[in-house]
């Protein structure tokens, strides 16, 4: 009997814990069906409604601040990764001086808790006579994002074996051609994954954002703002959403990585 | 959504390539670093310089002046105190309990499921789930879940679990409740990723050696998923000691509850006292930096940075 408790135990325990871990998204998610006029507290009746016409609350302020978040989110990845992405390949190929200094600038903003970060944004942006407004955002949301992507890509750079780059300067490759050739694709899987980080961090980014968005708007900040007079239950709807959709594209990536493991384990 | 960092930077690399002097190293590192010195190293700067700002003579409310005030350092810890003591207990307490809640999640995802790939796969996707949906609505949630009128509220006080006057929201323990929750997946992929790899090898040859299971796990297993523990550790504890969405008053917080990063927020964006804000960040910086360094220097895991 004692035998079998212990190995239900940890199963068990394990199954509760996920379970706590999804509490608040299943709330999230029922309450964006909730028939709720202003704020979104008391369960009012199922209704559908939210979903179809997200747009329609107070003028649409939060598919406004919703599409500022995925506008910050693109451009911020676009840069951090394409940034990120030549130093990762810098620090695992090439010997430079300042090694050691480049990597402790790299570590300290993800050892920065988001507080200092936003208030020394805000502060230089002050000082300098910078107004804050969306290219703020932008340009706070790069800088966080660069160290992620660095150690997302440097892990893939260093995997790669350097022979298949040198086998295409043998068969006369020129540099652009290898590197676009050979090189790249051969990135692509981390740089994705970079990518994919980096937009996740800038589009649920708060405290950074609240000390350099001025009159801007984005999601994360809509909440905050809202939390105090209630949350319209479209905002549930957007979150509910984003989150499906990221579970599919997770799932796809994990399943497709699976099949594709598969298929080069059969041809070696 | 750290976890990506630190779980790589423990990937096993292949020999390392010979590496090449060229200019081309300077174009790829020059465009990043020169973004980083400017966006991240001279804000670091400017918050030190404005930290020792002095208000301007018949100067209205924002208006400083460079200057060496160090007294502002001397006010901002007399005044703020509490809320310095509050930050880094909270975290240290949601740290722990992180660790407590995820150390056994991680071992079994990590360890116990090898057998089973696809469950394995499905238990990360979930540990990472809450990740795509708003931290802020997630912290709401809870807030909701814990108000006075809720069902968990009530049932509790129908059986006299809790008194009839208490409340939930509003208490340290609903705010280290909140960072508990919030960083439970920042503790557990780091974990995760090391016990992974943990050889059972040694476990058996443990309790081979006439080891109990609890000798085996001090000995054995605990050192050797130091790296993860030191990881979770130090990604749970860093964004708690300056978050300041769970204890706010609008989330699970209340008035007793605020801490540094509050304070920090309310000096900059509604008080417009830039130098108190600036020299609050600057303590929050240097203790974590402190912390940081002596924790990693005594668990032996340098090659973490």
């Amino acid at each position: 009997m004692k035998f079998s408790l212990g190995k239900w135990l940890l199963p068990v325990y394990s199954g509760l814990a996920l379970l706590f871990l999804m509490i608040p998204i299943g709330y999230t998610f029922v309450y964006s069906f909730n028939d709720s006029l202003k704020s979104n507290i008391t369960w009012q009746g199922f209704t559908l409604d939210k979903w179809f016409n997200v747009c329609n609350v107070q003028n649409g302020a939060v598919c406004q601040a919703f599409g500022n978040s995925l506008f910050i989110g693109a451009v911020a990845t676009v840069a951090a990764t394409t940034l990120g992405t030549m130093i990762a390949i810098a620090i695992v190929r090439y010997r430079f001086r300042f090694r050691s200094q480049t990597s402790l600038l790299l570590f300290l903003p993800m050892a920065t808790p988001e507080v200092v970060l936003g208030a020394g944004l805000a502060a230089q942006f002050l000082s300098v006579g910078v107004p804050k407004d969306m290219l703020t955002i932008i340009l706070a949301h790069t800088m966080f994002c660069i160290s992620f992507v660095v150690v997302t890509v440097k892990a893939r750079v260093a995997s790669l074996d350097p022979a298949l780059e040198e086998a295409g300067r043998d068969l006369y490759g020129s540099a652009v051609q290898v590197f676009a050739r050979i090189t790249f694709p051969l990135l692509l899987p981390g740089i994705l994954a970079a990518a994919l980080l980096s937009f996740a961090l800038s589009f649920d980014d708060f405290i950074i954002t609240n000390f350099n968005s001025g009159a801007v708007s984005t999601f994360p900040k809509y909440i905050y703002i809202s939390a105090a007079r209630g949350i319209p239950a479209e905002a549930n709807v957007l979150a509910s959403a984003v989150f499906i959709i990221a579970i599919v594209v997770v799932v796809t990536v994990q399943v497709t990585g699976a099949a594709k493991a598969r298929r080069l384990a059969r041809l070696s | 959504m750290a976890f990506a960092a630190f779980s790589s930077t423990a990937a096993p690399t292949t020999d390392p390539v010979t590496r090449r002097r060229s200019p081309v190293a300077l174009f790829l590192l020059l465009p990043g670093i020169l973004y980083l010195v400017l966006f991240f190293l001279t804000p670091l700067i400017s918050l030190l310089l404005t930290s020792f700002q002095a208000p301007r003579e018949f100067g209205d409310i924002g208006q400083f002046d460079y200057a060496f005030r160090w007294q502002n350092y001397l006010e901002v810890v007399t005044t703020y105190w509490p809320h310095i003591v509050r930050s880094f207990s909270y975290a240290l307490a949601a740290t722990f309990f992180a660790l407590l809640i995820s150390y056994p999640l991680a071992y079994f995802i990590g360890v116990k499921a090898r057998k089973w790939p696809l469950l394995q796969s499905l238990m990360l996707v979930l540990v990472i789930a809450p990740f795509f949906i708003s931290f802020l609505l997630r912290t709401l949630a809870w807030k909701q879940l814990f108000s006075d009128e809720s069902f968990v509220v009530q049932s509790l006080k129908a059986l006299s679990l809790l008194g009839p006057e208490a409340h939930v929201t509003g208490t340290a323990f609903s705010v280290i409740f909140g960072l508990t929750y919030n960083f439970i997946p920042f503790m557990t992929l780091p974990l995760y990723t090391t016990l992974e790899r943990l050889d059972v090898r040694y476990l058996e040859a443990g309790s081979d050696l006439y080891a109990s299971p609890f000798h085996v796990f001090r000995k054995v297993t605990i050192p050797l998923s130091m790296p993860g523990i030191v990881a979770g550790t130090l990604l749970t504890f860093i964004p708690a000691a300056g978050d300041y969405i769970n204890a706010s008053r609008d989330f699970l917080g209340g008035t007793g509850t605020q801490m540094m990063g509050n304070v920090i927020e309310a000096n900059f964006l509604v008080l417009q006292n830039f130098p108190a804000a600036a020299a609050l960040s600057i303590i929050l910086m240097t203790v974590i930096l402190v912390i940081v360094s002596i924790y990693v220097k005594r668990s032996g895991t340098e090659e973490l940075l």
